[in-house]
């Protein structure tokens, strides 16, 4: 008893020691619970699964409102691994049309991070309807297994593989680089999936769920309150004629080249092709896509999935010669009535470049009609070493800047990704090849008509005759006619650009000789239309893979024009024999709806140069 | 509650009362909110663990009626022979117990499960408040340096820890149970209060501190250095007698006894305590999936309720299963995360003052038995506050202890009711002792 009391004091210490710790504990929960937000973060990451809802990419029609990409429904078959105890392994095996061995290591990466055994994953991509009709039959043997749906891009028609694109999973860079999209999302890569993405994917939809700690989802946060909806892509309205591109697809079957239309009053493309194509089908789906895709990927010899309306740079040739006579009569040097001679080729320079047979020196209009290169070569000398530049240097970059301003060696800033720019060459370029003052403006003539180092892509080619064909402006070439369905479009395809060359005589002029060449003696004169005056200018484009490019370049009706066109087929010799045949028949389809042409359209559609068989035969000039 | 003597609520204190069954109460809203699922929402459904939970209580309110039914004297007569009892009951366990989780704790009679060592904690309260009520382990605090004089001074401190130390040991070493072993560390505070000496208090702080220390730090050569200087700069501030020279020296060798048993202890511990040890710690690299994946869910759910909470039901880390034990061990995170810091706060005062009040109480006993029984009991319930709390707050290691009152379970539930209640009965006897 009485070392209790001499004892009391530690009632105290003790009673004391137990407030101190739960002191230290309420401090350390007050910073963890109310200070530190981490907690709070962390708790979310938790217990939340935000869910992506996809939107449906919108539609693409043609400027008729014809239907040219649709969706269409699609089969992922996926899997929970933990859940497929007792399933009937060999049945799945057996549908899909895989081996075991197949089906344990899909398993296995089902199983692997970032994919969990109790998350579902992908087990098969994209299932043919075939394999989906007999899989849901025996779908519940199949346990732990489960369709999800998904859409894919459908075409109507196998057309305008190029000009559409495809869809296809993104990167995982790009991915990484971009937040709006996850590694397996889809994404436009080509074509105006490509350029009108932003547009077309509408917006993903967010749900978010409540999952325990196995990552099952067991509700919906809040009863939904906080998700949101997937917001549906709107569709495109592309400047496109579907009829006019289908049977200009079908023209050039079993041809290398490519084929662009442009309505000149407002720059909208009308058809945009490139040969060899394939059918867009090809491309969406899941296996066959990837099969389907390496097979054209490794087709080194036609490589159809080039876009050569945008991407092939081709000497232009003979068409060339607009430029230079456009030129020529803007700088004051040569007019209507100037005749340089022609001896079957370009007399100062020993008779090179050689020129065909067309009854002695002609006049300007002429001179375009027959085509004649001894002209050509004169003109681009008058240009270069005009008197007003002293040094011939100067004047060859006046010519060159003046090329320029009609599209050749710039980028065209059209809608549809990768275009190439082409080829002017530089001061710099020459002085590299021949050193400096090692050459003259007779060094490099053969640039006056079309060739040497020179090369534009047929979409600039095509621009250059819508130029001429407003006589002086363009407006930027463009495949949609508007986005959504208030179809709005982007300021600058509605912007004037302006050709170096205005005067309206100069215009003329060559106008007439364009004409000159579809009418009895000209180039082109077998592929005129009947009551449609149309403006056209042949080209032979050498080059160093064989024979001629056959080059076309055409605007119609001459007043008041509806279409320009430019076609090139690769290796075809000539350009009046294979390409404005192309031309003419498309422009007869598009202005009057019909041909009666259909020998001409039997031999053309026939002529499969791929293959080496050409009815049509190669001019020789 | 009966001012008549023949009651059995006679004399008993109604404010202990009150806060366990507020306790026991809020236990089970926390049990039901822990395990709580849509499908089942019927608060009997005894497969769910609230509705066996009901089962537990009802079966600690006949317990403790019992308790007070029986004459507070039992308890004094038959202390040794409870402790004797438990003592067989938890080494029969091992050939009649059923094997859950690798170690045969458990009795097993059908669809409910007892361990006996939860109760050995009151049975070792009992023993313990008996033998130093009749000893006095108050010493002469006269320091000596003789073996027959240390023999002699701490012959009963050493007797108390046998008692204390017995259970302990056979509960970790053959049931591997360290979590309801380690509780029996608490009766040192009943030993400091009855006289044990504050320097051996020290000397046991000190071995901890150097323990974390030497695992903290892992350089044993530079910490043995390190020791040694503080040692020998000792002598700038003491006397240099030969006296204080052998005190030092020996203190220095105990210091570093302790940091080069302390690999050694850490080498031996099993895989899963040298991990929780080293997420307390930080030592090395904590995988949060795995080895920290409990602490840290567990201070994410309390983390996440705030100031006030998410309120009732509607805590998403605790209901969805992302907090292990979250039902038993960790059902502190409950709390946390649905009451916020109020919640929590309100229930460590409620803990913390029946811990209080039954110190209070003690101290007002006049039999030296019911005082040194009381400070057990609130010894033991502080211990389990402290390191239940404290690992879910990443304070403590992660030892499996119970929150008194909280946690799921029919026997913690019921040796905690037990422990009370025997204090209970010898505190409303107090008065007739020595009438």
């Amino acid at each position: 008893m009485s070392t209790n009391s001499q004892l009391g004091n530690r009632k105290l210490i003790i009673g004391g020691f137990f407030c101190l710790i739960v002191i230290i504990y309420l401090c350390r929960l007050f910073y963890i619970q109310v200070i530190d937000k981490q907690y709070k973060l962390d708790a979310e990451k938790n217990a939340f699964r935000y869910m992506t809802e996809y939107p449906v990419r919108g539609y693409i029609y043609d400027r008729k409102g014809k239907l040219l990409v649709f969706n269409a429904p699609s089969y992922d078959l996926m899997v929970i691994p933990r859940e497929t105890k007792g399933c009937d392994t060999m049945g799945v095996c057996d549908v899909l049309q895989i081996t075991k061995q197949e089906y344990l290591k899909r398993i296995k990466k089902a199983c692997q991070a970032p994919n969990s055994p109790r998350k579902e994953s992908i087990f098969e991509k994209q299932m043919s309807a075939q394999t989906y009709a007999t899989l849901q039959e025996k779908l519940y043997r199949f346990k732990g297994f489960f369709v999800q749906k998904r859409t894919v891009r459908r075409y109507p028609k196998p057309i305008a593989a190029h000009l559409l694109g495809y869809v296809g999973e993104i990167s995982k860079e790009q991915a990484e680089k971009e937040a709006y999209y996850k590694e397996g999302d889809y994404i436009g890569i080509t074509g105006l999936e490509r350029s009108y993405e932003d547009v077309l994917r509408g917006k993903k939809g967010t749900q978010i769920a409540i999952t325990d700690v196995h990552n099952k989802i067991i509700g919906r946060y809040m009863d939904g309150k906080y998700d949101t909806l997937a917001i549906a892509g709107k569709p495109l309205y592309c400047s496109i004629d579907r009829d006019l591109q289908e049977y200009g697809e079908k023209l050039m079957q079993g041809k290398k080249g490519a084929v662009v239309a442009i309505e000149p009053s407002t720059g909208e493309i009308l058809c945009l092709i490139s040969g060899p194509s394939y059918d867009p089908n090809l491309l969406v789906g899941g296996k066959e896509r990837s099969r389907n895709f390496t097979k054209l990927f490794y087709d080194s010899l036609n490589r159809p999935l080039t876009n050569r309306a945008l991407q092939g740079m081709y000497p232009p040739g003979s068409i060339f010669k607009l430029i230079d006579a456009l030129i020529a009569q803007h700088d004051g040097l040569i007019n209507r009535n100037t005749v340089f001679p022609c001896q079957m080729g370009y007399p100062p320079m020993g008779g090179k470049p050689k020129c065909h047979a067309h009854g002695g020196g002609k006049n300007l209009p002429g001179s375009i009609s027959v085509s004649c290169n001894s002209y050509y070569s004169y003109v681009f000398r008058e240009i270069v070493d005009q008197r007003k530049y002293p040094k011939f240097i100067d004047g060859y970059n006046h010519w060159r800047d003046m090329v320029k301003s009609f599209g050749p060696g710039t980028h065209l800033q059209t809608d549809l990704p990768y275009d190439k720019p082409g080829n002017v060459p530089s001061v710099e370029y020459y002085n590299k090849v021949f050193g400096k003052n090692g050459w003259r403006s007779n060094t490099i003539v053969s640039l006056g008509i079309g060739q040497a180092e020179l090369l534009l892509v047929p979409l600039q080619m095509a621009n250059v005759v819508a130029i001429i064909a407003n006589r002086g402006y363009y407006y930027t070439p463009h495949s949609v006619k508007g986005v959504g369905i208030d179809k709005k479009l982007d300021k600058r395809f509605t912007e004037k650009h302006y050709a170096g060359v205005q005067d309206p005589t100069a215009y003329l002029n060559v106008i007439d000789g364009m004409q000159g060449a579809m009418e009895p003696g000209g180039t082109a004169y077998a592929s005129r239309i009947k009551d449609v005056i149309v403006c056209g200018k042949t080209g032979t484009a050498q080059n160093p893979h064989g024979q001629s490019h056959a080059v076309f370049l055409a605007f119609a009706p001459r007043d008041n024009p509806k279409i320009a066109m430019a076609c090139i087929v690769e290796n075809a010799g000539f350009g009046g024999v294979t390409s404005a045949p192309i031309v003419s028949l498309m422009m007869e389809k598009y202005l009057k709806g019909k041909t009666d042409r259909l020998e001409l359209e039997k031999r053309v559609m026939a002529a499969d140069l791929i293959r080496g068989i050409n009815v049509l035969g190669s001019g020789q000039h | 509650m009966g001012r008549n003597e023949n009651s059995i609520f006679y004399g008993v204190d109604r404010v202990t009362l009150l806060v366990y069954v507020i306790l026991v109460f809020m236990g089970w809203l926390n049990i039901y909110a822990a395990v709580y699922d849509e499908e089942h929402q019927n608060i009997f459904d005894t497969t769910q663990k609230y509705g066996m939970q009901l089962i537990w209580i009802g079966g600690a309110a006949i317990i403790a009626f019992s308790i007070l039914l029986i004459d507070a004297n039992f308890y004094t007569v038959f202390a040794y022979g409870f402790y004797g009892f438990f003592l067989l009951a938890n080494i029969l366990v091992l050939f009649l117990g059923r094997e859950v989780k690798g170690s045969h704790s458990w009795y097993r009679f059908g669809k409910f499960g007892i361990q006996p060592a939860e109760f050995m904690k009151f049975a070792t309260n009992l023993a313990l408040a008996k033998f130093l009520s009749n000893q006095n382990i108050v010493v002469n605090q006269q320091f000596r340096l003789r073996l027959k004089d240390l023999i002699k001074n701490y012959k009963n401190t050493i007797f108390a820890l046998i008692f204390i130390i017995l259970p302990l040991i056979l509960i970790i070493k053959l049931q591997n149970e360290t979590g309801l072993a380690i509780v029996f560390i608490a009766f040192i505070i009943v030993l400091y209060r009855e006289g044990l000496s504050v320097g051996f208090l020290i000397f046991g702080l000190l071995a901890a501190i150097l323990f974390v220390m030497a695992l903290v730090v892992t350089n044993t050569s530079g910490l043995l250095i390190t020791l040694a200087v503080i040692a020998a700069s000792a002598f700038l501030f003491i006397r240099r007698s030969r006296r204080n020279l052998i005190i030092v020296f020996l203190v220095y060798l105990s210091a570093a006894g302790v940091v080069l048993a302390t690999n050694y202890v850490y080498n031996h511990l099993e895989a899963h305590q040298k991990t929780r040890i080293d997420v307390l710690l930080g030592r090395g690299t904590v995988d949060l999936k795995k080895e920290g994946y409990n602490v840290n869910q567990a201070k994410i759910a309390i983390g996440s309720g705030g100031f006030l909470g998410k309120g009732y039901l509607q805590g998403t880390q605790t209901k969805y299963d992302f907090v292990p034990e979250q039902d038993t061990d960790f059902i502190f995170c409950t709390v946390g995360e649905e009451w916020g810091f109020v919640g929590s706060t309100v229930v460590i005062f409620l803990q913390l003052f029946l811990i209080l009040r039954l110190i209070f109480l003690a101290e007002r006993q006049r039999s030296d038995f019911s005082r040194i029984y009381g400070y057990g009991v609130a010894s033991v319930l502080f211990f389990h506050l402290a390191v239940n709390i404290g690992m879910t707050i990443g304070l403590m290691p992660v030892i499996g202890i119970p929150l008194p009152f909280f946690s799921y379970g029919g026997s913690s539930l019921w040796s905690f009711t037990i422990l009370l209640f025997i204090f209970i009965k010898l505190d409303a006897n107090r008065l007739l002792i020595l009438r």
